[in-house]
């Protein structure tokens, strides 16, 4: 094909081919391509265990991959992996301040790492300060913070140095519902900036609120991959009933084979998914049965694909 | 990659030397006392109690040969704890090194700006013997401050070889098997409070593949008035296991962090 042909498609900002990892002749990461865009938001969904630390990891130039090959900001990864650093930044799963250090000198020393220096170090601080809310704890041990706030200035670490991808491994677990809103305004903010993220979560929630597109990532595979939307549409149907109490599963038991709707029963609960909740409904209110309806979503999705699911 | 590479050498191991030196200004007031105190509390137990019954060896009064030891088993104290329990506490511990690994600097910056920075610390309490060793007029001449290049190298050395055993150890219960075996040995057998010619030959030439004796053999003829002999071939030993160090130290914490 000529080049001139091509469609002017950005350069992606990070891209996996066949990227695999063993552990002791165990296969954790097993054959994964990914490609992130510059500017979007790009999930990794997976039960724990499922490889998505070490993949994180390998993009990071943290771990050496057995096979595939890896590019992250245009720079061959491990090999340039100090390079690609420069330029991005990291949320660890477990926080990783400095405790030895202030809110303050913690940004200072880590601005350090990255070169800055003088005024244009206390500036950058004293931005991200602000941006973490945390100006009124700038001389606070690390030892003294809540989770949400260790959790904010990790994030404004990150930033020290104006990265152009922010890779974050499950950036809210363990926060309380006010914590990890407040961490997503400011996942949101950078997002407008035009500022590239790669994050790992189990929470559904997050990954449809934040993300563009997500690979959904099960015993070391990507089983799935695309916008929230489309993968709620192609893989599961889009109506939800829940069910539950000894009543309720008595009914269901009942009605075996005419209910013409794939049920999902975990002991006393029971979600039955359909395209056509109307009849079922009024089946429903026939026998007096209590039942929630509930549009499907990614954690149904999710469910279906990484095959703990419980089928009669 | 082959199993054992080399450590790739690289300016970017000064912020990691930065950050502990911020971290010891902020306990800098109990720090120095500690680099002060000891040793005071050595010499004059040590130099007027012991010295009082050994009288003088050859030339020197005790006092003034057992300043010289000290000064070098500092180096080798202070670089050895520095080494395995403050890094291993960074590594392990605190994850100051994850964080560390999360910005532009590579694990083979991070050993060698421990390393170096262990250096450092035994130049700090060996110096500061050094100068309660002028006070009490136990140094002969300007030469002693020769002895300080000689002072770092030896904590770059011990330093290192710490870090090999921190590269190894699964807890710190594990560096007590270093202490015994390695570092009290060295600090008996290496001429520190007795001249070397004092044991039987072959624990004299066991003492002579250690780094320390070498270390003593050119500091306490600068400290005493006299010019050492031999040097290229002690500064060469010191160099080896300083280097010998980093080099295993870097491929085993490679291969335990970088995994």
């Amino acid at each position: 094909m000529d080049p001139l042909d091509l469609p002017s498609i950005p350069a992606p900002i990070a891209q996996a081919q066949g990227l695999v990892k063993r552990y002791d002749g165990r296969l954790v990461v097993d054959h994964i391509d990914l490609t992130v865009q510059p500017g979007e938001c790009f999930g990794l969904l997976g039960p724990n265990g499922a490889g998505k630390t070490t993949t994180l990891r390998m993009l990071l130039g943290l771990t050496p991959p057995d096979e595939g090959t890896l590019s992250v900001l245009g720079e061959p990864i491990p090999e340039r992996a100090r390079e690609a650093r420069r330029r991005l930044g990291i949320v660890p799963q477990f926080d990783t301040l400095d405790p030895d250090f202030t809110v303050r000198e913690n940004l200072h020393t880590y601005a350090d790492y990255f070169g800055l220096k003088g005024r244009a170090r206390r500036e950058r601080v004293e931005d991200l300060l602000r941006f973490a809310s945390l100006e009124s704890r700038r001389d606070a041990p690390i030892s003294a913070l809540s989770g949400g706030m260790k959790r904010r200035l990790t994030l404004a670490r990150a930033l020290i140095n104006q990265p152009e991808l922010v890779v974050l491994d499950e950036p809210t677990t363990g926060l309380d519902p006010q914590a990890r809103h407040h961490i997503w305004q400011c996942l949101r903010g950078l997002l407008k900036t035009g500022t590239a993220l790669i994050l790992t979560t189990h929470y559904m929630e997050e990954a449809e609120r934040l993300c563009d597109r997500l690979a959904i990532i099960d015993r070391g595979r990507v089983v799935a991959r695309g916008s929230p939307q489309s993968l709620i549409h192609t893989h599961i149907e889009r109506h939800v009933l829940e069910l539950n109490g000894p009543a309720a599963m008595d009914w269901l038991t009942h009605q075996a084979g005419e209910l013409q709707a794939r049920v999902r029963q975990i002991g006393d609960l029971a979600l039955i998914y359909t395209d056509q909740a109307g009849p079922l409904i009024a089946r429903l209110e026939q026998a007096g049965i209590r039942y929630l309806h509930r549009p499907a979503n990614l954690e149904d999705v999710f469910m279906k694909l990484t095959g703990h699911e419980l089928r009669d | 990659m082959s199993a054992f590479p080399l450590p790739k050498l690289s300016l970017r191991f000064i912020p990691v030397w930065r950050r502990n030196l911020r971290v010891w200004r902020k306990i800098m007031v109990p720090s120095v006392m500690g680099n002060f105190g000891e040793p005071v509390l050595y010499l004059l137990a040590f130099g007027y109690g012991f010295g009082r019954l050994v009288g003088d060896l050859g030339e020197l009064p005790y006092m003034v040969f057992l300043a010289s030891g000290i000064v070098c088993s500092s180096a080798m104290y202070t670089a050895s704890f520095e080494g395995m329990y403050s890094a291993y506490t960074r590594m392990s511990e605190q994850k100051t090194w994850d964080g560390m690994l999360g910005a532009p600097l590579n694990l083979d910056d991070i050993v060698l700006g421990e390393i170096i920075w262990a250096a450092t610390k035994a130049l700090f309490s060996a110096g500061a013997i050094l100068l309660v060793a002028a006070v009490l007029g136990l140094i002969s001449d300007l030469r002693a401050l020769l002895a300080l290049p000689v002072i770092l190298l030896a904590g770059f050395c011990f330093g290192a070889c710490a870090m090999v055993v921190t590269a190894v150890s699964r807890s710190y219960d594990f560096f007590l098997y270093y202490f015994t075996l390695a570092v009290t040995p060295m600090l008996l057998l290496s001429g520190v409070f007795f001249p070397l010619e004092q044991l039987p030959p072959a624990v004299v030439a066991m003492a002579w593949a250690l780094p320390l004796v070498h270390v003593v053999e050119i500091v306490r003829p600068l400290m005493t008035g006299a010019w050492p002999s031999q040097v290229p071939l002690h500064l060469s030993v010191i160099l080896v296991y300083g280097l010998v160090g980093l080099t295993v130290a870097t491929a085993l914490l490679r291969r335990r962090l970088m995994r």
